[in-house]
């Protein structure tokens, strides 16, 4: 089964992407998506830009409201998702706990829904 | 009463609760097998102590108040349910001639046969130490999910299912006999060392498991030792959990960062748990019996040696490892093994053991990267070594591993950039 990765990342941690790419957040991230991708469990993800670049839509009574920036107002951010082909939660857990951002932020593990997305999608 | 005597009242709540948690629940669930009942039951007495205690004064046996409590609880339970076990009546009615006095101060210590039960064949091997650390120290599911990496309500069910399983599944609550002795001890000091998790600290390994639950299984180790005295191999498993909780502050410098075994400074390990450790694995040896947990608190003893010698007699390392290969060959011995023949005999040795390992078993294992990616740099097969590397950096759980690890393969400014936490994490 398929289980999401949701990463949330501080302030801090987004600052410190701004680099050459050759730093110590470069380098643990790039080995842990080695890790998954060599251990055959990943099936795709991506980081997202910083939450100050989010915009978020609602429409209320026929009108659109527009709020500069993220959904949700918490110090920490979604900062990027990872998919990954797993057995079991217990095995979710594990990958979710090698994951840098849950020793600096947090990490939501959270099961896909295969049923829900046939029923849209037929 | 004022606030401090209430608060006085209620630490001695928990510590009695502590040290006459398993032996209550123990009494409590031998005969009738319902480990979930007793421990309502002992929760309700406990219950009833933070009331009544504060207000009537603690009572001087305060363990047979509980007793006695816990067991009116349990006859209120079975009333009430009307449920007609076959051994259950029969043990409330003769409990209940016994004289209340003489049953709360005189009553049979029924841990050995609950630690049994705990790890019993029957039973899912990953909820024994979960089942011990409930029904015998009175740890909580949250506690015990936290540390085994599970949610708490994944955890709580689970527990409930094994329970069940102990009440309805004909697990006897008794001590195996001679024969099933050895095989059925061995799970219960596998569980054990389960909770302890120290994974392996020679080469910046984090394969771990019940995290920060090191005191909880030396205390289970050490009720084990008091219940079935002369055992080799529970001395050898105290002496083994000993030798490393003695390392316990040197594991980190004043940053935070990892500092691996070979590398620790041994003014830091605690002298009495060296001296306490050293004394277990003297008497285990006198038995004659060796087994694997004598065999690798043998090894740490050789590390702890070099606070003597100054140097670690890595030969002897090797040897022990060898004798632990002949009774199972685990990855984790194997890659354990690698990396002393590296130090004794020189890299190359070791990487011939490591290449023999099926490479499916240790996609996921960290230990075995870390080894490979130490040996790979000391042969000078840079770019080899730093995939090895970030295969261990990739699987490590331990931010301070990680950021050890990644200094270590180099190739990074880890100047100005400080994403693992200023303070050691607690294990």
């Amino acid at each position: 089964m398929q289980f999401a990765l949701l990463i949330y990342e501080s302030p801090e941690a987004f600052a410190s992407r701004k680099s050459d790419g050759n730093d110590a957040y470069t380098g643990v991230w790039r080995a842990y998506h080695k890790a998954l991708v060599e251990s055959g469990v990943f099936v795709g993800g991506d980081p997202l830009e910083g939450p100050e670049t989010g915009t978020t839509i609602r429409m209320k009574e026929g009108k659109r409201g527009v709020q500069d920036g993220p959904y949700a107002d918490t110090k920490e951010q979604l900062g990027g998702f990872t998919i990954l082909e797993l057995p079991s939660l217990d095995a979710a857990l594990e990958w979710a706990a090698r994951c840098p951002a849950a020793s600096y932020g947090a990490v939501e593990v959270r099961p896909l829904a295969p049923e829900t997305k046939r029923r849209i999608v037929e | 009463m004022s606030g401090s005597e209430a608060a006085k009242v209620h630490r001695t709540v928990e510590r009695v609760a502590r040290e006459s948690y398993g032996r209550l629940v123990a009494y409590l669930s031998v005969h009738t097998r319902d480990l979930a009942g007793a421990e309502d039951a002992l929760s309700e007495a406990l219950l009833k102590a933070l009331t009544a205690w504060p207000r009537d004064g603690v009572p001087h046996n305060p363990e047979g108040w509980l007793l006695t409590t816990a067991r009116h609880a349990l006859i209120d339970f079975f009333r009430h349910q009307r449920v007609v076990s076959d051994s259950a009546p029969d043990f409330l009615l003769c409990t209940q001639n016994t004289p209340e006095a003489s049953l709360a101060t005189h009553y049979p210590d029924e841990r050995l046969k609950l630690l049994f039960v705990c790890a019993h064949p029957a039973i899912d091997p990953a909820l024994h130490t979960p089942l011990m650390l409930q029904t015998v120290l009175g740890l909580d599911a949250v506690r015990i999910a936290g540390a085994f990496l599970v949610s708490p309500t994944t955890m709580g069910q689970r527990l409930v299912r094994a329970k069940t399983k102990i009440r309805d599944g004909g697990i006897r609550f008794d001590v195996p006999e001679q024969r099933q002795l050895p095989q059925r001890l061995e799970a219960v000091l596998e569980a054990m060392y389960a909770a302890f998790g120290i994974g392996w600290d020679d080469m910046a390994g984090t394969d771990q498991r019940g995290r920060g639950l090191a005191e909880e299984a030396i205390w289970l180790a050490r009720v084990l030792l008091q219940l079935i005295p002369g055992e080799a191999e529970v001395q050898g498993l105290l002496a083994l959990m000993l030798h490393c909780e003695a390392r316990r502050h040197a594991r980190r410098d004043r940053d935070g960062r990892y500092v691996p075994l070979s590398e620790q400074d041994p003014t830091l390990w605690s002298l009495p748990c060296i001296e306490e450790a050293e004394r277990h694995l003297a008497e285990a040896s006198t038995c004659g019996r060796p087994g694997r947990f004598q065999l690798e608190a043998a090894m740490q003893s050789v590390h702890a040696e070099r606070a003597r010698s100054g140097r670690i007699e890595w030969k002897a390392i090797v040897a022990f490892y060898a004798q632990l290969l002949r009774i199972a060959p685990t990855i984790g011995r194997r890659a354990g093994y690698a990396a002393a023949l590296a130090e004794a005999t020189g890299p190359e040795q070791g990487l011939a053991v490591l290449d023999a390992i099926d490479q499916d078993a240790v996609s996921a294992y960290q230990p075995y990267w870390a080894v490979r990616a130490h040996l790979l740099q000391r042969l000078g097969r840079t770019p080899e070594a730093s995939d090895a590397y970030d295969r261990a950096i990739g699987l490590a759980e331990d931010p301070a591993v990680r950021a050890f690890l990644l200094q270590k393969r180099g190739g990074f400014s880890l100047g100005p950039v400080e994403i693992t936490p200023p303070h050691p994490s607690p294990r």
